[in-house]
């Protein structure tokens, strides 16, 4: 069940210390949990649960591949450990740790990936990632999950802390517009239509969510009825809602603050192609590109994220 | 002087059994199964706190065997001490075995750790040791690693980690077996002196013959009663250990006994381990 705000230009809290508090109340009950930062506690809030919870707060240290197995080796004792990098060092310098140490081990690992995609900003091309869905979705069993907002990110710390197994969550660590109202609930794998429309179909998650609702926004003045479905694990995916909703479209658009490579956009059009939909479809996401540096705003813009990029994107292809 | 030699009865059966799987399957990884057989026998035969019939009991140390390949050696254990029948072993490799090449936590009753893609299993016993220690159990975690596998960068990332943290029931192991798979470690990838680079990284180091059981065993009682300091063993083996022809053999990492050389070298190891076991028995 949810319910949207009213006002969907305000922003909500800063999503790093929202990870985290969530995490910290969370630790107030159960002893299991851990939460294991690799020299990242300041950027990433984990701070905040060193001094809550200094008995059960790790610093590794700039060393990823040791946080993974740490984590794997605690998830053996019977603790539940969080873990924290940036995005792609969440995912790409410790996809093997991941993928043996935790997954075909069969450990409880929660990994918060912070900045994916364009919400990297300043810190460059080199911390930059737009392939980490495409990487965890290879993984047998893992979950992603790309938080919309405060609310939805809220939901998916709990879930995540009272479930078995590897979960990946994406978020930008500041503040994001605000999509759900507070006390909207959320499952993992199971998605959202956020809009109803008739004409078209969006796809899409995370945090530009916000954009592609004002994309459908534009369009309705426009005289076309765009429907915006969210996708809020991208694995599990939410197959039956896809091919319900596409029915009686005239076209899918998949929106994703990713690499259109092994992401939603190819997720989906799996689905359809596995499922015999004729229906006109478009990935739009980061073409086959490095990321650079630049502000959040200005990633953007330059790797056609916007909702005005979307908006093009749907014309061109009614 | 009895619990020795019953130690060095252990080994010649856990020898005896890794020789006898390897040539019922035809090849495997002999070299580095070998050169841990006085180590297993040492930690199953008298300082593991664990129970066969409870392999999950709750206070239990646990065993990581970074240099996942020598599987054998430690399936041959298990089976000694009463995991699982010893007819088990025969199984190693076949499709569906509880008994895979590197050891698998949801395969095997004994095995807690899944290893085999070298470096992980030492950052893994890293997180159990603390996992013990936010317990506050009284439990060691054992953590053999080879001295090949120390090329992989992640092995210094956990000692850091290890030292960092004082974890002195996370007894590491070092198997300074000279050779990895291409060659000498010396010729390979140098790795100079170990108990020097251990003692750097702030660890107390003992270096002891790997092949004499009561030097293990002492070496493992000194190292257990430190306390607020990492603590390493540097054992001194040899690749092949325990069978001249193999020990001599300098490809010895993955063996075929695939002509009559070898198989005539197994089958004469063979008649003295059982000789040797026969003798000590009566």
């Amino acid at each position: 069940m949810f319910k949207l705000v009213e006002n969907r230009n305000e922003k909500g809290e800063q999503l790093s210390i929202v990870f985290c508090q969530t995490v910290s109340e969370l630790m107030n009950d159960d002893e299991k949990l851990v939460f294991i930062d690799s020299d990242l506690a300041s950027p990433s809030g984990s701070s905040l649960i060193e001094k809550a919870h200094p008995d059960r707060f790790i610093n590794v240290g700039i060393a990823e591949a040791n946080m993974v197995g740490v984590a794997s080796g605690l998830s053996i004792e019977g603790f539940k450990p969080f873990i924290h990098s940036f995005a792609p060092f969440a995912s790409r310098r410790v996809f093997d740790q991941i993928y043996l140490s935790g997954a075909y081990a069969k450990t409880t690992i929660n990994v918060y990936g912070s900045d994916p995609g364009f919400a990297v900003g300043p810190n460059g091309g080199t911390h930059t990632s737009f392939e980490d869905v495409a990487l965890y979705r290879t993984i047998p069993n893992a979950i992603i999950v790309d938080p919309a907002d405060v609310t939805q990110l809220k939901c998916a710390v709990r879930q995540a802390a009272s479930e078995e197994g590897i979960k990946y969550i994406r978020i930008n660590r500041k503040a994001v517009r605000n999509v759900y109202e507070p006390g909207s609930k959320f499952v993992f794998g199971k998605g959202t239509v956020v809009k109803e429309g008739s004409d078209v179909l969006v796809i899409t998650s995370g945090q530009i969510l916000s954009d592609a609702l004002d994309a459908a926004e534009e369009l309705e003045t426009k005289g076309v009825s765009v429907e915006v479905l969210d996708m809020y694990t991208i694995k599990p995916l939410d197959v039956d809602l896809i091919l319900s909703e596409v029915e009686g479209k005239k076209a899918v658009v998949t929106f994703e603050n990713h690499s259109i490579i092994g992401g939603l956009g190819s997720a989906v059009a799996e689905v359809l192609a596995e499922n015999n939909v004729n229906v006109l479809f478009k990935r739009h996401g980061v073409t086959d590109r490095f990321g650079q540096v630049g502000t959040a705003d200005f990633l953007q813009v330059e790797y056609n994220l916007t909702s005005k990029d979307l908006v093009k994107t749907i014309e061109s292809l009614l | 002087m009895n619990e020795i030699k019953n130690l060095k009865l252990l080994a010649a059966k856990i020898r005896l059994d890794v020789l006898e799987m390897l040539m019922h399957r035809g090849y495997g990884h002999l070299g580095g199964s070998m050169s841990i057989v006085e180590l297993f026998a040492v930690l199953y035969g008298k300082h593991l706190n664990v129970d066969p019939k409870n392999p999950n009991k709750e206070d239990r140390d646990m065993v990581v065997l970074s240099k996942g390949h020598a599987g054998p050696a430690w399936y041959s254990a298990l089976a000694e001490m009463g995991y699982f029948p010893k007819e088990v072993l025969l199984t190693l490799n076949d499709g569906g075995t509880i008994l895979p090449s590197h050891p698998d936590r949801n395969l095997t009753p004994g095995v807690d750790a899944t290893t085999g893609s070298l470096g992980q299993g030492t950052s893994i016993a890293a997180g159990i040791a603390t996992g013990q220690k936010f317990k506050g159990k009284n439990a060691y975690t054992y953590l053999i690693v080879g001295d090949g596998e120390l090329n992989e960068g992640q092995c210094w990332e956990a000692f850091m980690y290890i030292s960092q943290k004082k974890l002195n029931n996370c007894i590491v192991i070092i198997d300074d077996n000279k050779r990895q798979l291409d060659g000498y470690t010396k010729d390979i990838i140098n790795h100079y002196d170990l108990k020097t680079k251990m003692e750097s990284f702030g660890f107390k180091t003992v270096r002891v013959d790997g092949s004499d059981v009561k030097a293990i065993d002492s070496a493992i009682t000194e190292l257990k009663a430190v306390k607020d300091q990492a603590v390493c063993i540097v054992l001194d083996t040899i690749k092949g250990q325990g069978i001249k022809y193999f020990e001599d053999m300098f490809s010895n990492h993955s063996v075929k006994f695939n002509n009559e050389s070898i198989n005539q070298a197994a089958d004469e190891a063979v008649e003295k381990l059982k000789a040797y076991i026969a003798k000590e028995e009566a």
